[in-house]
């Protein structure tokens, strides 16, 4: 077991485009590794995707491992496992994180089984613990209501998936400095044991606002259904989408299907942003359990200034088109 | 005659399970117990491969004694045998131990097609599904979305973030069931009386061929050492500005709390 060195990451991609966890798992296993004085090594697969380590270096891997093959194109979960157990026997880390995508719940299971070692699921909470140099892996279960810290101190390397939008990416240094290293490994073909018939890219429609991750939602205060445009830019900059309040609905500017609230849907986003609505007690159980709510309303006694992390007095109409500007400038770049 | 093995969970009814403030364990008492959604909709999907082509329908579950109800409500929806892998040597299984636990078990009966749920609503994990099918050596795809038998291949439509793959694997394989892939039928109450007739065959330790190493706790890579319920938060911050320094202030907090990083 003490053979077992280094941090490393699942650098997952889909099309050529590696996927935003990899930056955040390369941001929380830089901070892992300085604990344990090692370095970081993201594990790239894919076909014709070596230009893709300059990427990951600048977002702090120290080492790239690329198997580059014409089997891992579109993910299929053999070739990908085959391969991913080879740079794990081959490079032997003490720690492997996943994102927890579609992708990451699928290979992460079955690499497990295959290497021998345990994996815990859906991590929000990594951290090294002092005595052992153990990972301490903590997850929601019970749908959220119970956290639970999972070690594993017997096997390596220790694997969690690790739920996307937790953790914290660093700032990214063009042109920094890391080792690539090419692996090869046989037979990537000869496993591929499921065909795929046809990949289908869905058309942008709608989400859910029970599947967003970030929900901007509007009421009565937006004063008219022309205004949630504004509503929209902001979701479109957050990666999330429009919700509204039932007075809004009531007035016939959103669709029902769009409510939040006891009569509507209850949501529970990373990021719930309040615009206009003053928080009545049924809107407010359709989405007190969100991860992080913001609210912005005029008036500073409305209720939903009680369960609001953050709160901004003032006019919606005005602060949010100032809030996509901003959030703009700042992701420019990346 | 194709035979399907189905793995049902059985879960309690609510995400509102309590932690006892004392023991620190879950309050599971006057919860009612279910079978899994996803893994009810992989039941379903094996009942209409039953209904349209014919094939012999097993439910499989892991887990204390009461799980027997979750196994006569498969029964009463129309499978035809059910299994009971229980034994206290099983107990305190994680992921790894508990899929080569089933496996075992799925070895023992025979199969041409596995389907598991993608998860269950108490543990979250999606990793039982494609654990057993590395631990019985065959293919898996997980998140199917459809699911059809054509020959003796079956073809799944296989859920991504935003795409989906059309994927066509030889048999046997191990499917992973989303709930979206169906509506679950009811049982009937013909169903429901003959269930409760039926024998329930039950597998315990002494049943299976699998070595110690790799069963209940001993077998389990990771355990857990703490768990603990979500502090509830109280009031936040607010602050009233002029509306360029409100949205400077809330991009701020947002930043500190990792939300402008999140993964798009």
């Amino acid at each position: 077991m003490q053979n077992y060195k280094g941090v490393a990451v699942f650098a997952e991609q889909v099309n050529g485009k590696i996927s935003g966890v990899v930056y955040e798992l390369l941001g929380k296993g830089k901070e892992l590794a300085a604990v344990l004085e090692t370095d970081v090594t993201a594990i790239l697969l894919g076909s014709n995707i070596g230009s893709l380590a300059e990427k990951l270096a600048a977002y702090g891997a120290d080492c790239v491992v690329v198997i580059d093959d014409p089997a891992l194109g579109d993910y299929m979960t053999e070739p990908y496992a085959r391969a991913l157990t080879e740079a794990v026997n081959t490079y032997m880390p003490e720690v492997l994180l996943y994102g927890a995508t579609a992708i990451g719940r699928d290979l992460a299971p079955r690499v497990s089984a295959r290497v021998q070692t345990g994996l815990t699921a859906d991590c929000t909470g990594l951290e090294i613990q002092p005595e052992t140099n153990n990972l301490l892996m903590t997850r929601p279960a019970f749908g959220g209501n119970i956290m639970a810290t999972i070690v594993c101190s017997e096997h390596r390397p220790q694997m969690a998936t690790v739920r996307p939008g937790v953790m914290q990416k660093l700032a990214p240094e063009p042109g920094r400095v890391c080792v690539v290293e090419a692996l090869a490994v046989d037979g990537l073909s000869a496993a591929q044991n499921v065909e795929i018939l046809e990949v289908v890219d869905k058309i942008a429609a709608r989400m859910d606002i029970l599947d967003a991750k970030v929900l901007v939602s509007g009421g009565r205060g937006m004063g008219g259904p022309e205004n949630f445009a504004m509503l929209e830019e902001l979701a479109g900059v957050l990666g999330g989408t429009i919700s509204a309040s039932r007075a809004s609905v009531d007035a016939g500017w959103q669709p029902k299907d769009r409510q939040v609230g006891q009569t509507g849907k209850t949501v529970r986003p990373n990021l719930y942003i309040a615009c206009g609505i003053s928080g009545a007690i049924q809107h407010l159980a359709g989405m007190e359990e969100s991860e992080i709510i913001v609210a912005i309303n005029k008036d500073a006694s409305a209720p939903i200034f009680e369960v609001a992390d953050f709160g901004l007095v003032g006019d919606a109409l005005k602060i949010v088109p100032l809030l996509t500007r901003q959030i703009r400038e700042r992701t420019a770049g990346q | 005659m194709l035979k399907i093995i189905v793995c049902i969970k059985q879960v309690p009814d609510t995400a509102e399970v309590k932690l006892d403030p004392v023991t620190g364990t879950l309050i599971r008492e006057g919860v009612p117990s279910i079978i899994n959604p996803d893994d009810k909709a992989g039941l379903e999907a094996a009942l209409r491969l039953k209904d349209s082509c014919g094939a012999h329908v097993t439910a499989l579950s892991m887990g204390p004694p009461q799980a027997e109800l979750a196994l006569r409500e498969a029964l009463a929806m129309g499978a035809d045998q059910a299994v009971l892998v229980t034994d206290r040597a099983f107990g305190g299984a994680d992921t790894w131990a508990t899929s080569s636990t089933l496996a075992a078990a799925i070895r023992k009966l025979g199969y041409d097609l596995i389907i598991t749920g993608r998860q269950a609503i108490d543990g979250d994990t999606a990793q039982v599904g494609p654990q057993i099918a590395e631990h019985l050596g065959i293919a898996n795809i997980s998140y199917a979305e459809e699911l059809t038998l054509i020959g003796d291949a079956v073809v799944v439509k296989r859920q991504y973030e935003n795409r989906y793959h059309v994927l066509r694997a030889k048999l046997p394989c191990l499917i992973t069931a989303l709930s979206e892939l169906n509506e679950p039928r009811y049982m009937t109450p013909g169903g429901i009386f003959e269930a409760f007739e039926q024998e329930l065959s039950v597998f315990a330790r002494a049943d299976l061929d699998i070595s110690d190493a790799n069963i209940g706790l001993k077998g389990s890579p990771t355990r857990v050492v703490r768990s603990f319920t979500k502090q509830p938060k109280g009031k936040g911050q607010a602050v009233t500005l002029d509306p360029q320094e409100s949205a400077q202030w809330l991009l701020e907090r947002l930043e500190e709390k990792h939300i402008l990083s999140s993964g798009k």
